[in-house]
């Protein structure tokens, strides 16, 4: 049996106070193990993105646990929750955030850098995960240089670069053609994933739910219903 | 360098809209300052300008002089006084008056007239050409060749002209450390010849020029002059007195620091809204950078760093800006009045630093509260 990465017992979290006060996620408890793709799929509103904020150490939950890679998250200090992210987790953000002020290889090597090694290093270490994506003959254009796809990609080789545990990515198609957008994820699911890595991907993009191994539903909040390859495991009311 | 700092430097320099408008605030700001600074301090090295040439150690004079160009003179009991105190080497008598001196192309110009004691000549410049005996001739004067030296026409050893309808004869050139305030060319002559040739009040002497035995005696020779009335100062006693006047009591120093204090608003304004719009295009890749697993005091390190190094640019450039204004204005007006020191330089940095310090404020302000959150909102 697969061991866990992500575990949730009871997330909650709310914005605003009194009768102002919404429920942005509910009670929510699920498990994301290792050597899955996990996606997070619901409409516009329904906590998808803030139930990701939260198990990857950024969003602190007013209810609830979260247990990443067997640690307690939220009672952790907060430079150890911003360490356990830079070694243990990879993001990959709707929009890229790349720095287009810095060349492709520049960007990769940011996490590297983060961790304090070397910049030759790094950048060196920064061309291998370009080669990874197919980028290395872009390493030192800019960022702006690339297309939609390719700017994807180097935001992949920086997710990946510091070897993390977990990945997450935000919306991931969303920039991109349907074909680019199957492409991308064609293209995780083959050599980005692994036994001993979790990916999550939060979307609302169903032409790519077929590389999920695992699909769980939002609702208003709360998690509706969790499907595996294909098949539904269980519903949350 | 550390990673880090690298990144802020290659993200900072490599916008360089941004950044050239960041120098060019910071160097503007740093070329008015040092500018108002150095004419400013320029201007008051001049006002010193004969204080520093007689070079005397002890200066008496009426306490109500303010400078050594608006002397009141003194009778000549004083003189005889200030000779009788214990501790007091010797003392002499010093005349500093104006006087008009008509041109062989028969203009006007006015001219300072330094009369120097006949027995000792104490206080005598530097001669160039002739000797300084020969401000004994008849009729003999010195030319000082500053930078007012052209007004008289250049004169040669053994020109004429005339003052105040008396003949005059150049006999030497001397040279002085320092021009005069107020672009007048300064004559030196005896004593004698001074208030001979010169109309003078009921009273001549301007000054009387003190040397003690020792330095130890000056302040018991103070003491002794302040019983008959009258005030004696150090050299540097008197240079800061007129440092004092023209900086309080002439507008000059208010309206160089109020100068002053708008370039660096100008500067600081400049650089502040600059560098924070820099911060707030760049605000979403700190976020990022935050969601990566940065920590806040790195990233306040980068931000400090990109202010700092932005800064230090500025300055650099300001500086050698205003240097280069100055040597190409003195070399087309030998009358212009300013001097870099070094504690204007030190003011103009700690300046510059607290723009530093004020840009980087709001943007770490800033960079502080943006939540990673926001980030995966897009």
């Amino acid at each position: 049996m697969a061991s866990v990465a992500v575990r949730t017992t009871g997330l909650g979290k709310w914005f605003g106070e009194g009768e102002a006060r919404k429920t942005a996620v509910c009670n929510a408890s699920f498990e994301a193990v290792y050597g899955e793709i996990l996606y997070i799929v619901g409409p516009s509103g329904s906590g998808k993105t803030t139930l990701l904020s939260m198990i990857s150490g950024i969003l602190k939950p007013d209810a609830g646990d979260v247990v990443v890679d067997g640690k307690d998250l939220w009672k952790m200090a907060g430079d150890d929750i911003a360490d356990l992210r830079l070694n243990k987790i990879g993001f990959v953000f709707q929009d890229y955030h790349l720095f287009s002020r810095l060349t492709t290889a520049e960007n990769v090597a940011i996490p590297l850098i983060l961790k304090k090694m070397d910049w030759d290093e790094a950048l060196k270490v920064a061309l291998h995960y370009l080669e990874i994506v197919g980028l290395k003959d872009r390493a030192e254009l800019q960022p702006v240089k690339l297309s939609g796809g390719e700017q994807q990609r180097v935001a992949i080789a920086r997710a990946i670069a510091s070897n993390p545990d977990i990945l997450i990515f935000d919306e991931p198609t969303a920039s991109l053609d349907g074909d680019t957008g199957r492409k991308i994820v064609e293209f995780v699911k083959t050599n980005i994933l692994n036994e001993k890595r979790c990916i999550i991907i939060v979307t609302h993009d169903s032409r790519i739910y077929e590389y999920a191994d695992t699909i769980m539903r939002m609702e208003d909040g709360k998690i509706t219903r969790v499907e595996r390859n294909g098949t539904q495991k269980g519903v949350v009311a | 360098m550390p990673g880090i700092l690298r990144i802020a430097l290659k993200l900072l320099i490599n916008d360089k809209s941004k950044f050239l408008a960041l120098l060019l605030g910071i160097t503007f700001a740093v070329f008015l300052m040092v500018m108002m600074m150095s004419m400013f301090s320029g201007i008051l090295k001049r006002s010193s300008s004969s204080v520093l040439n007689i070079g005397a150690k002890i200066w008496v004079m009426d306490p109500a002089v303010n400078n050594a160009t608006s002397s009141i003179p003194m009778p000549d009991y004083v003189l005889s006084s200030a000779r009788s105190i214990n501790g007091v080497k010797y003392a002499v008598p010093l005349y500093f008056g104006g006087a008009l001196v008509k041109l062989k192309n028969g203009s006007y110009q006015a001219a300072t007239v330094v009369g120097l004691d006949d027995a000792t000549l104490f206080g005598r410049p530097e001669m160039i050409e002739g000797n300084i005996e020969d401000i004994f001739a008849e009729n003999a004067f010195l030319v000082v060749k500053d930078a007012e030296f052209s007004k008289l026409d250049r004169p040669a050893v053994g020109s004429e002209f005339e003052i105040n309808d008396n003949r005059g004869v150049v006999v030497g050139i001397a040279k002085a450390a320092s021009s005069g305030l107020f672009g007048v060319p300064t004559l030196y002559t005896t004593y004698s010849r001074a208030i001979s040739y010169i109309p003078s009040a009921r009273y001549t002497t301007s000054f009387i020029l003190i040397e003690p035995k020792n330095d130890a005696d000056t302040p018991f020779i103070q003491q002794e002059i302040k019983k008959l009335g009258y005030q004696a100062l150090t050299r540097e006693q008197f240079v800061s007195k007129i440092t004092d006047f023209y900086t309080f009591k002439t507008g000059l120093g208010m309206n160089v620091l109020l100068m002053t204090t708008i370039s660096f608003v100008v500067g600081l304004s400049i650089s502040g809204q600059t560098f924070y719009t820099f911060i707030l295009e760049n605000l979403e890749k700190f976020g990022a950078l935050k969601a990566i697993g940065a920590k806040g005091g790195e990233l306040v390190s980068m931000i400090l760093f990109q202010a700092l190094f932005t800064s230090v640019i500025g300055y650099g450039l300001g500086v050698g800006l205003a240097s280069t204004f100055m040597i190409l204005a003195k070399l087309r007006m030998p009358d212009y009045a300013a001097q870099i020191s070094f504690p204007i330089l030190g003011f103009a940095f700690v300046m510059v630093l607290v723009i530093a310090g004020f840009s980087s404020y709001i943007g770490v302000r800033k960079v502080l509260r943006i939540q990673p959150f926001e980030i995966f909102r897009g």
